[in-house]
């Protein structure tokens, strides 16, 4: 299973969870399972299907916007990070 | 040698800190009007927006009031002495408002800030020569300031500034912001709108405006939900609650979302050659909502930066 790590902002979307444990082998998938996991994080991440644009998502520290977006692959040990961007990415 | 000499003469200076000609340039801000944004969304001529623009102030923003009377309130009451570091958590302006007074001053200043915040902030910090402490980005600016409270408990030899809970943060705008405003309309404003991040704007200028007119309508704004991209800005409901935040102040709660403020950036630096940060767009949107409503009136806002620590964002190119 892949780990997404929730902030803490979203985490009360999510069932409290600092993590969840999700499948699927690229960034869309797994955050498709997240969001059928915790439904309600859904408006909070989307603007209809398109990542509102100051989420950001990071595997394994690399912005997924640098890599190949939702079509990222994802393996079973990584570890996914839901950011807001403040402004700008992580450094 | 002679940077050794350098370093000594500006060591010998610190026993006396002497205010600089730039801390003189604090406040006094412009008071703009944006009629033509106004009118393009449909506010009666009756009605006129304006706005401070907070980045006239010399670190670039309104955090440079609270930031000098702060430091200058510790200094007066003991807290804060020539060799001491100055210790907050920040998620930027505040920072570098620190940074730049303590460098003018002659503090040392250790800021904690969660590790997300922009690199333009982070090279702006560093060239001012503050020491930085990063936090999980994962807990945004709350983590931050759960640092800064442990730091300060570990050290009692630094001066914890304590943004969110010392008084003489809104008591800044109270003696600032409040008067100007009140001078600069000619003691015609009505509606006063402001964002709330530590809610010092907000707190001080609506208590000093309410002392002269106490129909004047006090508005604060803040996000929409507690994940959002409004930099500097805090969802009550789900933050850290600051110790000066009254939530009894305000006339009326709005909200803004975060595609919001970014649509009003761009639309504000295209149409009316205004490029400010996105806390400033979205204060400039929930004033157009409160002037739409309006037969007659003027309201005023404050736009806390401009837009040049906003540049690595995306939604200027959307």
């Amino acid at each position: 299973m892949t780990t997404i790590r929730i902030p803490t902002p979203l985490r009360p979307y999510a069932g409290g969870e600092s993590t969840v444990a999700v499948s699927g082998g690229t960034v869309g998938a797994a955050v498709d399972d997240l969001t059928q996991k915790h439904p309600d994080l859904r408006q909070h991440l989307f603007d209809g299907d398109k990542l509102r644009s100051f989420v950001n998502i990071y595997l394994n520290q690399e912005d997924v916007r640098y890599l190949n977006g939702a079509d990222t692959e994802v393996a079973e040990n990584d570890t996914l990070m839901i950011i807001p961007s403040i402004a700008g990415g992580l450094n | 040698m002679l940077s050794a000499v350098y370093h000594q003469s500006l060591r010998s200076d610190l026993s006396a800190p002497s205010p600089s000609n730039l801390e003189s340039q604090v406040g006094n801000t412009p008071l703009l009007q944006l009629q033509r944004t106004a009118a393009a969304f449909g506010v009666p001529e009756q009605v006129s927006l304006h706005a401070k623009a907070e980045w006239f102030n010399p670190s670039g923003s309104i955090k440079d009031r609270a930031a000098l009377n702060i430091i200058q309130m510790a200094e007066q009451n003991g807290q804060l002495a020539p060799g001491m570091t100055l210790l907050d958590s920040t998620s930027g302006n505040m920072g570098i408002a620190y940074a730049m007074l303590g460098a003018a001053r002659g503090y040392k200043v250790k800021l904690t800030l969660p590790q997300n915040v922009s690199p333009e902030r982070i090279a702006i910090l560093q060239a001012y020569g503050a020491q930085l402490i990063f936090t999980d980005p994962l807990e945004g600016s709350d983590g931050a300031i759960v640092e800064a409270r442990r730091l300060a408990a570990e050290d009692s030899s630094m001066f914890y500034a304590n943004q969110y809970n010392n008084s003489a943060n809104w008591q800044a705008h109270y003696t600032t912001t409040g008067i100007e405003i009140w001078k600069q309309t000619e003691g015609q404003v009505t509606h006063f709108v402001a964002g709330l991040g530590t809610s010092g704007t907000f707190t001080g200028t609506t208590r000093r405006l309410r002392e002269f007119n106490p129909a004047i309508r006090c508005i604060s704004m803040q996000p929409d939900g507690p994940f959002n991209g409004l930099e500097g800005l805090k969802h009550m409901q789900s933050a850290l609650k600051p110790g000066i935040y009254d939530d009894e102040l305000a006339d009326e709660n709005r909200t803004v979302r975060t595609e919001d403020a970014y649509m009003m950036a761009r639309l504000l630096a295209q149409n009316e050659g205004l490029f400010v940060g996105v806390s400033a767009a979205a204060a400039v949107f929930s004033a157009i909502e409160v002037a739409s409503q309006l037969k007659k009136g003027v309201v005023v806002t404050v736009l806390p930066d401009n837009g040049f620590k906003y540049l690595s964002e995306r939604f200027w190119k959307e």
